[in-house]
């Protein structure tokens, strides 16, 4: 039974917005964070809502990322359920930590407004800091829109801290296209979010009745083992996710999966993006299909773990597959993006031709003829029998 | 050092607290420390234990029982570094080579 | 954790107390470290919780799969203790208040050694001070990047030799003054801060006993001789640093509220400094500054040292 529509709080929210409203109905003990463009909105939200009393955390306004994200291994440790925000430049500082949370196990939410990284220093949209942690071990979903930043907030919870994943979860959402832009979102009554995300229940958390020691050194005989445990869990998260998201769709009727595709089982030429660009490609296929192009999109929610066999089997006869992707893996062989998903259609029966495009670098639009440009070049790559192995587009050359 | 990843607590985390116990230093003892009761204040009537307090490796044991001082060193532990021989202030801990 | 709630003191109550780390640690042989441990061991008054940074201490009592602690204890990184510290005292509180944790109150203490705490993470630790939360954080000093090889930190005196100070041809060792930790804490205006060495052991658990007891953030900092990296005999770490608050290398007070300055006992009591030559002469460390060329920069270090005692007298109202 999904929750009934006169329960439901519809407002017009930016994608900080919403992701502050779900934090506040998720019942923190701990809110550490530091501001940062385009993600402060977050945490001024939910210091108004505790200097209102309207949540029961604690907020440490810490003085550096690196101390928010510490803080929260910190209150994790003991078993606090606790959530930051961060972005670009705070995110990098946070790098550190970033590897420590996940290896330490602890369920920690990290909503970010992605932005490029310095230098030059650019407050604007890209994947750039979002895929500089994605070896992190953080478990990453990026969002699409303010409803969606919204829902995945409160999934996250429910994912990390389910005992057979016990990871941190990033939250992305794209800086100021979603994150400063007002959209209409439903949000569930106080009452149905605390039912869903229940009460976190720690595994060995610090306690000074039961005294054990958390993060010693471990050396060449041991530290490979806590990798392989590491890597059990995260191995872990798509069942894991899919019982969230079925629990989560019997309140709201809504889902995402771990993509989201449009058009693609007769399409020609798969377009692949994350976050907001999703919705941009999809109107461009809409387009191209008039002008009998079969094109098709795959939404990628879910960059870590990345859904390799899922995305292979949704590509499935495709001839080509665009990748748009907003960061670059400087002297790799592609972008990041692209590498994923080139190793997802290795196996492929009918191994499909990938072409890497990168754009939108440091909020650079990228409107529907970008897509149409590379859809463009994909089919004389299709026609040539091969593309190159990325470019960029959208940039003066 | 057997066990297999899932054998052991995640994480790192080790579950029995002071477990080093079963780890023993003494071996590191280049010199041990060679004690007298007839001076050691401990033993005369149960004061000073500068020994106790300042050995870092928890190796000298002092006991009471029903009046009586005892004084023992754990060698399993004692690293030999003369910190007791050292603070004394009646000359009672001399140190000699683990190798005569 | 021990239930009786006094500081010991006497030999015959610290025997008593319970141990909080235990003996198959790998400190070094006459490291001063686990013995600064014991001492807060003393202190001690209920829950606690202990947050460690990188540095000797962290590394050597908790090798997988052993720990010497039979505390809570928790390691994340180098720099951040008193961050860490900040997230387990707010989550106790609020989970405590939400009836999901037991205790309403807990220890919290964070300890570094002088590298993790003047440098790398000082502002982790200044910014948990300025927000006020009731920890104690404890640097046990011993003057270097010991853990890495001896690499000079904020700690490090003038004239000492690390592996990136060495005593060469042109240079005697560090050339800069040590960074006055202590001082600069108190000038957060936190509750309590002082500082203390194994030697004056009563001083030393009554001072961090006090830090437990302040509401608000407490500063312990602790000298603690390194033999390894001092190129001192093993045995004589206590008496070593007894020698560095009787030559005011490391005089001992409080400092509460940032603004009454006190003098503790082994401090006030001394009639004057003995020369801090005295001091260097016991280490591998300072011995190039015995060589003649290396005598007036010698002269400076006690004019340094005997100007700072001044100051510290007249702030602490000694004559």
């Amino acid at each position: 039974m999904t929750v009934s529509k006169d329960r439901i709080t519809v407002e017009g929210l930016t994608g900080d917005a919403a992701i502050a409203h779900a934090l506040r109905q998720a019942d923190l003990d701990v809110l550490s964070a530091y501001p940062i463009t385009p993600q402060t909105i977050i945490v001024e939200d939910y210091q108004k809502f505790a200097a209102d009393g309207q949540v029961k955390a604690k907020v440490i306004p810490v003085e550096s990322e690196h101390s928010a994200m510490s803080a929260c291994v910190g209150a994790s440790a003991v078993g606090a359920r606790v959530a930051t925000a961060s972005a670009s430049a705070g995110l990098a500082l946070m790098w550190e930590i970033l590897y420590c949370a996940a290896s330490m196990r602890m369920p920690i939410v990290f909503t970010v407004a992605n932005r490029a990284l310095s230098a030059p220093i650019n407050i604007h949209n890209d994947h750039s800091d979002g895929m500089g942690m994605r070896d992190s071990g953080f478990i990453q979903l990026y969002c699409q829109s303010s409803q969606e930043a919204y829902d995945t907030t409160l999934m996250a919870f429910k994912l990390a801290e389910h005992h057979d994943v016990l990871l941190p979860v990033m939250v992305g959402i794209d800086g100021f296209i979603v994150s400063h832009n007002v959209e209409r979102v439903e949000m569930l009554p106080d009452d149905e979010v605390s039912k869903f995300v229940g009460v976190r229940e720690p595994v060995q958390p610090l306690d000074p009745d039961n005294p054990i020691t958390m993060g010693p050194l471990a050396l060449t005989d041991y530290y490979f083992e806590f990798k392989e445990q590491q890597d059990k869990a995260i191995q872990n998260v798509p069942r894991v996710y899919k019982e969230v998201e079925d629990e989560f769709e019997k309140l709201t009727g809504r889902k995402y999966g771990m993509f989201e595709t449009y058009k693609t089982e007769d399409a020609d030429i798969i377009i692949i993006a994350m976050s907001s660009m999703g919705g941009t490609a999809k109107v461009v296929a809409d387009a191209l299909r008039e002008r009998g192009d079969k094109v098709g999109v795959i939404r990628l929610k879910m960059f870590r773990p990345f859904p390799t066999k899922d995305i292979a089997k949704a590509v499935g006869k495709a001839k080509a597959v665009a990748v748009f992707e907003k960061a670059m893996s400087f002297g790799a062989a592609t972008h990041p993006l692209a590498l994923e998903v080139r190793t997802a259609l290795y196996e492929a029966e009918q191994r499909p031709m990938i072409a890497d495009f990168v754009v939108g670098l440091g909020g650079r639009d990228v409107p529907p003829i970008t897509f149409v440009e590379g859809v463009d070049k994909t089919k004389e790559y299709l026609k040539k029998g091969e593309a190159p192995l990325y470019e960029t587009l959208g940039v003066r050359k | 050092m057997s066990e297999k990843y899932n054998e052991i607590p995640m994480a790192g985390n080790i579950i029995e607290p002071g477990n080093s116990l079963k780890y023993k230093t003494g071996g590191w003892r280049a010199e041990r420390p060679i004690h007298t009761d007839e001076t050691c204040l401990w033993v005369k009537n149960g004061t000073c234990g500068r020994c106790w307090i300042f050995c870092p490796d928890n190796a000298v044991v002092l006991t009471e029982k029903d009046g009586k001082h005892a004084y023992a060193y754990n060698l399993e532990y004692c690293k030999g570094c003369g910190i007791c021989a050292n603070e004394c202030p009646t000359q009672s801990i001399h140190m000699e080579s683990e190798s005569k | 954790m021990a239930t009786d709630n006094k500081p010991a003191v006497s030999i015959k109550d610290m025997i008593k107390k319970d141990r909080i780390l235990n003996s198959g640690h790998r400190m070094c042989a006459g490291c001063a470290a686990p013995v600064v441990i014991k001492l807060m061991g003393m202190a001690l008054r209920g829950p606690t919780i202990v947050c460690n940074n990188t540095g000797c201490l962290e590394v050597a009592t908790t090798i997988y799969p052993y720990t010497a602690w039979n505390l809570p204890w928790i390691h994340v990184a180098f720099e951040n203790a008193a961050a860490v510290a900040s997230g387990i005292i707010e989550a106790t509180k609020v989970m405590h208040a939400k009836g999901h944790f037991e205790h309403e109150h807990v220890d919290v203490i964070a300890l570094g050694g002088d590298g993790a705490s003047f440098d790398i993470g000082f502002g982790a630790i200044s910014g948990a001070m300025e927000r006020g939360h009731d920890m104690v954080y404890m640097c046990y000093d011993n003057g270097a990047y010991q853990n890495t090889g001896i690499q000079r930190s904020g700690a490090t005196f003038m004239g000492q030799e690390t592996t990136t100070s060495w005593a060469g041809s042109v240079i005697p060792g560090k050339l800069e003054r040590k960074k006055p930790i202590a001082e600069i804490i108190a000038a957060h205006k936190i509750p309590y801060v002082a500082t203390v060495e194994p030697s004056n052991y009563r001083d030393f658990i009554t001072k961090f006993r006090k830090a437990l007891e302040v509401e608000g953030p407490a500063f312990i900092h602790a000298f603690s001789p390194c033999p390894r990296g001092w190129r001192s005999a093993t045995g004589e770490s206590i008496s070593l640093s007894k020698l560095a608050v009787e030559t005011g290398l490391h005089p001992l007070y409080e400092v509460i509220n940032g603004e009454e300055w006190i003098m503790s006992s082994a401090s006030k009591n001394l009639k004057e400094l003995k020369p801090v030559d005295e001091y260097f002469k016991t280490q591998g460390q300072f011995k190039h500054l015995f060589k003649p060329e290396w005598a007036d920069f010698r002269k400076r270090i006690q004019e340094q040292v005997d100007h700072d005692w001044e100051l510290l007298k007249k702030r602490c109202g000694v004559e």
